[in-house]
């Protein structure tokens, strides 16, 4: 770094005189924040419906608000990207907070298309046997009621349903949709915080399995609480070494492009060592959030513990914000220390990839399984990150899309294997499940295999398409690594795979559920997918490329 | 005073309540040292704040103690009805789910 780099952290009391006539007019920018806005809009109508519509009707009218309020937050953003605010007229808006870009956009589509399959998750009310004559949910029937309480089985038998689910699952999109197209860290941090809250408790209203479903939350909430307490002090110590907070102006004091350097205070401080450790801090409290190693410890209890469709849900959207958020931290504020993180990140992709990938052959539950296989892909998407050119943005979006799809998918079959405590998810009750319901068995396999990132699925797509960007950008030790640890990954993908098909059936086994329509078009829209990106991604590709550059 | 002083006071207090979170075993008090360290955050982007001669660091710490706020809500209501189904609100005993 030059000593022109080196600025002041000082300013003379004059500069600061006369705040009142500073102050400008706050300039809102409706049309391009609409996505958010319709989503909190709902998140809060869903909270009025809570307290004022009768409880029967409740479940339908949270149903109805939600699906109307995703549909429509998602053609705000198809007509933003069609009106070309994702490349040309790409912007910032509401003061400088909020980038309107490409990403911003491919993303906060994706959220949203997640999101409305989750929901469809949620909604799902007939695979449990009814109780005392009332369809039920994945949901706690009253989640103030302690398990196996008398207050729990009248709240059973009254029919309750926990249906604030739906304004939840609507705050943690909101927070999603801003979170990645967050431009300064104080719009981050909010963000963080509005998605995280809500899954925290989405964690623990499970109705079967309630204690692990609370330990989940409990767990989940103290290690992501204490990873934002990090993320905070990161992000204060970056707003000490810049003096704001914004994304350009700490891009333009990293680069030494700022303009108003006063070379006599300029050596008051070590300012580079606030620089690192903030950035540091604030980039390990986003590694927390995708569940790279060594920050990935919450990630197999929460994913257990936590009902189904919400692990869904959480594993597919939490990734592609945090994802987004990391690439717009490491991209637009941080380009010019691409030579101090770039190796760190080599050894985080590599640990997390070789380290998801090995510990996942040890499982024996299939919702842990799953959880350590989303670590593994975490670093494969971490490989494409590192590539840092526009290849490696677009192929990370494309990576993003193509495994949230099938992630939720391949959640929502888990919950339709079922035995009387539940879901049955230990990988022993799998056995022979092709044979005694072939088309679950294979539509799981397809889920599998994308995983896997065998040809003809999306997972190969975009699994070329990331180690491609990554070989490009310099990274081929982490490609042979990278390929090594999918390798070691199909293995165990194949063993469940041969473990439904090739194994005699149990005779205590678990039955497959008759689901709603509400979870056939999840798991269908997923297979879909995962088809379309695998056998013909040109077009999705082509859509990620455009979509890759960002605003600053 | 030099605010440095405060910056150092600050790193002492994140370091208090990061060391907590490791070495205590209740939830509550553990939590406790997450609230101690987002407050030394705040009292890290005050003197910052200072430091620079403009707003945005006070204003964050606002922002800041309603995210705290927040938090605490969701967190006591997650460990209060952990509680009462363990009679424990240590985060040992929460051990259902093991590799």
């Amino acid at each position: 770094m030059s000593t022109t780099a080196v600025h002041s952290l000082w300013t003379t009391a004059a500069a600061a005189a006369d705040p009142i006539t500073k102050i400008d007019t706050p300039k809102i920018e409706y049309g391009q924040l609409a996505p958010t806005l319709i989503v909190v809009g709902a998140a809060v109508l869903g909270v009025l419906v809570e307290a004022f519509v009768p409880r029967k009707s409740r479940y339908h009218v949270q149903m109805f608000v939600s699906l109307v309020a995703l549909a429509a937050a998602f053609a705000a953003v198809v007509a933003l990207a069609a009106g070309d605010y994702g490349t040309t007229k790409a912007g910032i808006a509401a003061m400088g907070a909020i980038a309107v870009d490409g990403p911003a956009l491919f993303l906060q589509g994706t959220v949203l298309l997640t999101a409305l399959v989750g929901l469809f998750t949620f909604a799902e009310r007939r695979l449990d046997p009814e109780a005392h004559g009332n369809r039920v949910d994945s949901f706690a029937a009253q989640a103030a009621s302690v398990p196996g309480s008398d207050s729990e089985k009248k709240a059973v038998k009254a029919g309750f349903t926990t249906t604030e689910v739906f304004p939840l699952l609507l705050f943690a999109v909101a927070g999603m949709l801003v979170f990645p197209a967050a431009n300064d860290l104080l719009t981050l941090f909010v963000a963080l915080e509005v998605f995280s809250l809500p899954l925290y408790l989405l964690c623990a209203l499970a109705r079967r399995k309630r204690l692990m479903s609370q330990e989940a939350a409990v767990k989940y909430f103290l290690l992501g609480a204490f990873a934002s307490a990090f993320t905070l002090f990161g992000i204060a110590l970056l707003y000490g070494y810049a003096g704001s907070m914004s994304y350009a102006t700490i891009a333009r004091v990293v680069d030494g492009t700022v303009q108003d350097v006063t070379p006599a205070l300029a050596n008051t401080m070590g300012n580079d060592a606030l620089l690192l450790v903030g950035a540091a801090l604030l980039v390990m409290g986003l590694l927390f959030k995708v569940g790279a190693v060594p920050f990935h410890m919450w990630t197999p209890d929460v994913y257990q513990g936590a009902p189904t469709p919400v692990t869904g849900f959480m594993a597919a959207a939490t990734k592609v914000a945090a994802f987004g958020a990391l690439l717009r931290v490491l991209y637009v504020v941080l380009p010019g220390l691409r030579w101090d993180w770039r190796p760190v990140m080599w050894a985080v992709a590599i640990v997390t990839m070789l380290g998801g990938a090995i510990v996942a052959i040890t499982q024996t539950d299939i919702k842990r399984l799953l959880a350590y296989s989303s670590i593994a892909h975490a670093g494969f998407i971490l490989a494409g990150v590192i590539a840092a050119t526009p290849s490696g943005v677009s192929s990370v979006l494309f990576y993003l899309a193509a495994y949230s799809f099938v992630t939720i998918g391949a959640f929502a079959v888990v919950t339709l294997v079922r035995d009387a405590g539940g879901e049955a998810t230990h990988l022993s009750k799998w056995a022979g499940l092709g044979r005694r319901s072939p088309l679950v068995a294979a539509v799981f396999a397809v889920f599998l295999l994308a995983f896997a990132g065998i040809p003809l699925t999306s997972g190969f797509a975009g699994k070329f398409a990331v180690f491609k960007a990554a070989a490009e950008g310099g990274a081929v030790p982490l490609v042979v690594i990278g390929v090594l640890s999918s390798a070691i990954a199909a293995f165990f993908y194949i063993r469940v795979i041969v473990l439904m098909f090739f194994s005699e059936p149990r005779p205590e086994g678990p039955t497959v559920a008759v689901p709603s329509p509400l979870t056939m078009t999840a798991i269908g829209v997923g297979v879909a997918v995962t088809v379309v990106l695998g056998v013909a991604p040109q077009y999705f590709l082509e859509l990620a490329g455009d979509a890759g550059v960002f605003v600053r | 005073m030099n605010p440095v002083n405060y910056l150092y006071l600050a790193a002492l207090l994140f370091t208090i309540g990061a060391t907590g979170v490791l070495i205590r075993r209740n939830a509550i008090v553990v939590f406790m040292c997450v609230e101690l360290m987002l407050n030394a955050c705040n009292l890290a982007f005050v003197a910052f704040s200072r430091m620079h001669g403009n707003l945005d660091g006070q204003v964050i710490a606002f922002f800041t103690m309603v995210v705290a706020a927040a938090e605490v809500v969701v967190g006591l209501a997650i460990i209060v009805s952990l509680f009462r189904s363990r009679h424990s609100a240590s985060v040992d005993d929460a051990s259902l789910m093991k590799l």
